[in-house]
């Protein structure tokens, strides 16, 4: 039994490991240590709980029990799955954090005498506040990221799913979750907390639906911040500095990813929520105009520009992803390399469906960190390269974006790869991408597609070369 | 006249935003999906909440309605802990510098 004083101070000393966690972050070389640092505070978190508690009855043993079977499945799941699967993964994350956050409200609210909270049927009313807006964004985030995930693993078709009256719904909703508050708040009546928790998990879903596959960048990271203000609500009702800090570092962690993602496809957090985004009706809108001329190559033709370049800058995307092309893609540019090509990696905030995707494949097939670039480090590069070679990016090099107010993706910031001497695009066929837009690039005098499969293409260049 | 202690758990946490938010813009965008993951990790120490949970049963009736609640969110933040800390581990194992 330690005194509930350092068992506080304790706590605070995980948050602030907990700080240095993603203050480690900031460069590949802290990173490792960085999380060592969490996984530390993580234990002196549970390991000082357990010591608070003291009474080592026959449920200490079930606890020990329950963590372990969580724990390994949780080991398993972290060494079986693939880089490609990282977003669903971080996905189905989150879902269980925001349905532990339910669970421990429910609990609270069933045996308050257990957290301090007052008794059942006469919780303190601050503490009645707190577990519910815990239990709802919990709920929220739940089943938010069930969806996400769903439409990330291509069980749910990433197009957007949208009704009308949808907004009305959703704003309608929203206020009987403030009202169902107020009235559990004033009646403490179980039923309208099982209500509050159920109408919360419809709003999850009926969050996520409207919002389109290539919007996934943003959903993904906003959930991330749920689950942290989730957190943070059940750490103001448990007391819980640990969680209080947790929650407000990750609450804030996936609103500026957030920001991020929407600002590198230049629309407002709004617009994106509202959904709606990458339709099929914007598809079919640009299909009548696909009779301009267009270059297109083999892979002979690709190895002999590449032979005669001096420098290559590639531009990976989703598709890579997709056609697993990544390793296939750094031998293509270790024979570059023996050649004495110079060769850099230009990434687009949102390639990929989650924050950083491109570059943890790369990573994964061994590309060094320093030879992959942000769009504004490299993107004056693009002038000074011999060939650009596209792979399974799309919209994210769309000149229209800077040339065609009309254009959904105006404003978006690009990679300039048109700049380059000339541009390689793999790609499956002339089909528009996420946006639905037409890609201006394809026309260009200096690109030459390559039509095939991402990896296929990959191989037969460094056959050819 | 005391302070109420809801308002220093307020203080702490509007100054843990404030941390939180110029730390993450110094995280490097390479490291964006590590550092989803391990936010992920890290809001699972919600787990403190379900031991609590968990333990108040008494031994007589270890799963009562309360607990057993709590013994489920051990399971699902456990999954999440050991989860999401070892694959972040394994994804900045892979980041290397160019070999001189």
């Amino acid at each position: 039994m330690i005194s509930i004083n350092l068992l506080a101070l304790f706590y605070l000393i995980s948050g602030v490991l907990f700080i240095l966690a993603l203050r480690g972050l900031s460069s590949p070389e802290t990173s490792r240590q960085g999380n060592l640092f969490g996984i530390l505070g993580m234990s002196i978190a549970v390991i000082v709980t357990f010591l608070s508690i003291g009474n080592f009855s026959t449920s200490f043993i079930y606890v020990i029990v329950f963590l372990l079977i969580g724990g390994s499945i949780g080991a398993f799941i972290a060494f079986k799955i693939p880089m490609t699967a990282m977003p669903e993964l971080v996905a189905g994350f989150h879902s269980l954090v925001g349905l532990a956050a339910v669970f421990v409200a429910i609990s609270a609210f069933l045996n308050p005498e257990a957290f301090n909270l007052g008794f059942t049927g006469n919780i303190k009313l601050a503490s009645l506040i707190e577990m519910s807006i815990g239990a709802a964004v919990g709920a929220i985030t739940f089943s938010g990221s069930i969806i996400a995930f769903l439409k990330l693993r291509g069980i749910m078709s990433g197009a957007p799913i949208i009704f009308p009256g949808q907004h009305i719904l959703n704003l309608l909703i929203l206020i009987s979750i403030i009202v169902l508050t107020y009235f559990l708040c004033t009646t403490q009546n179980s039923n309208l907390f099982w209500s509050l928790i159920a109408i919360s998990f419809l709003v999850g879903i009926l969050l996520i639906i409207p919002i389109g596959g290539a919007d996934m960048p943003v959903v993904i990271s906003m959930l991330n911040s749920y689950s942290g203000w989730a957190a943070a609500g059940i750490g103001f009702t448990l007391e819980n500095t640990a969680l209080i800090i947790t929650g407000a570092l990750v609450g804030s962690s996936g609103a500026i990813l957030s920001y991020i993602m929407c600002k590198g496809m230049n629309r407002s957090f709004f617009s994106v929520i509202l959904g709606g985004f990458g339709g099929t009706d914007q598809i079919s809108k640009s299909n009548n105009k696909e009779q301009k001329p267009v270059k297109s190559g083999n892979s002979d033709d690709a190895a002999f520009l590449m032979k005669n370049a001096s420098s290559v800058i590639i531009v990976p995307g989703y598709g890579m992803a997709v056609a697993q092309a990544q390793h296939a893609l750094r031998e293509m540019v270790d024979t570059l390399k023996k050649n004495g090509i110079k060769v850099s990696y230009a990434i687009h905030p949102v390639a990929g469906r989650m924050p950083g995707h491109m570059n943890v494949l790369l990573a994964e097939a061994n590309v060094p960190y320093d030879e992959v670039f942000e769009l504004e480090e490299i993107n004056n590069d693009f002038a000074n390269c011999d060939v650009a070679y596209v792979i399974g990016a799309n919209d994210v090099t769309n000149p229209v974006a800077k040339t065609d107010p009309q254009s959904p993706i105006y404003g978006m910031p690009i990679l300039d790869v048109e700049k380059a001497k000339s541009v390689l695009f793999v790609k499956r066929s002339l089909s528009p991408g996420y946006a639905g837009v037409d890609n201006d690039l394809f026309y260009r005098e200096n690109t030459l597609m390559l039509f095939a499969d991402a990896k296929k293409m990959t191989e037969d260049i460094i056959k050819s070369f | 006249m005391e302070i109420d202690p809801f308002v220093f758990r307020l203080s702490i946490f509007i100054l843990s935003i404030f941390v939180g938010y110029y730390v993450v813009w110094s995280v490097t965008p390479s490291l964006h999906t590590p550092l989803m993951s391990v936010t992920n990790a890290i809001s699972s120490v919600i787990i403190v909440g379900a031991i609590i949970a968990a333990l108040a049963g008494n031994n007589e009736n270890i799963f009562n309605e309360a607990s057993v609640f709590g013994f489920l969110a051990i399971i699902l933040a456990a999954v999440n802990i050991f989860g999401g800390f070892l694959v972040t581990q394994r994804m900045l194992a892979m980041y290397k510098k160019k070999k001189k």
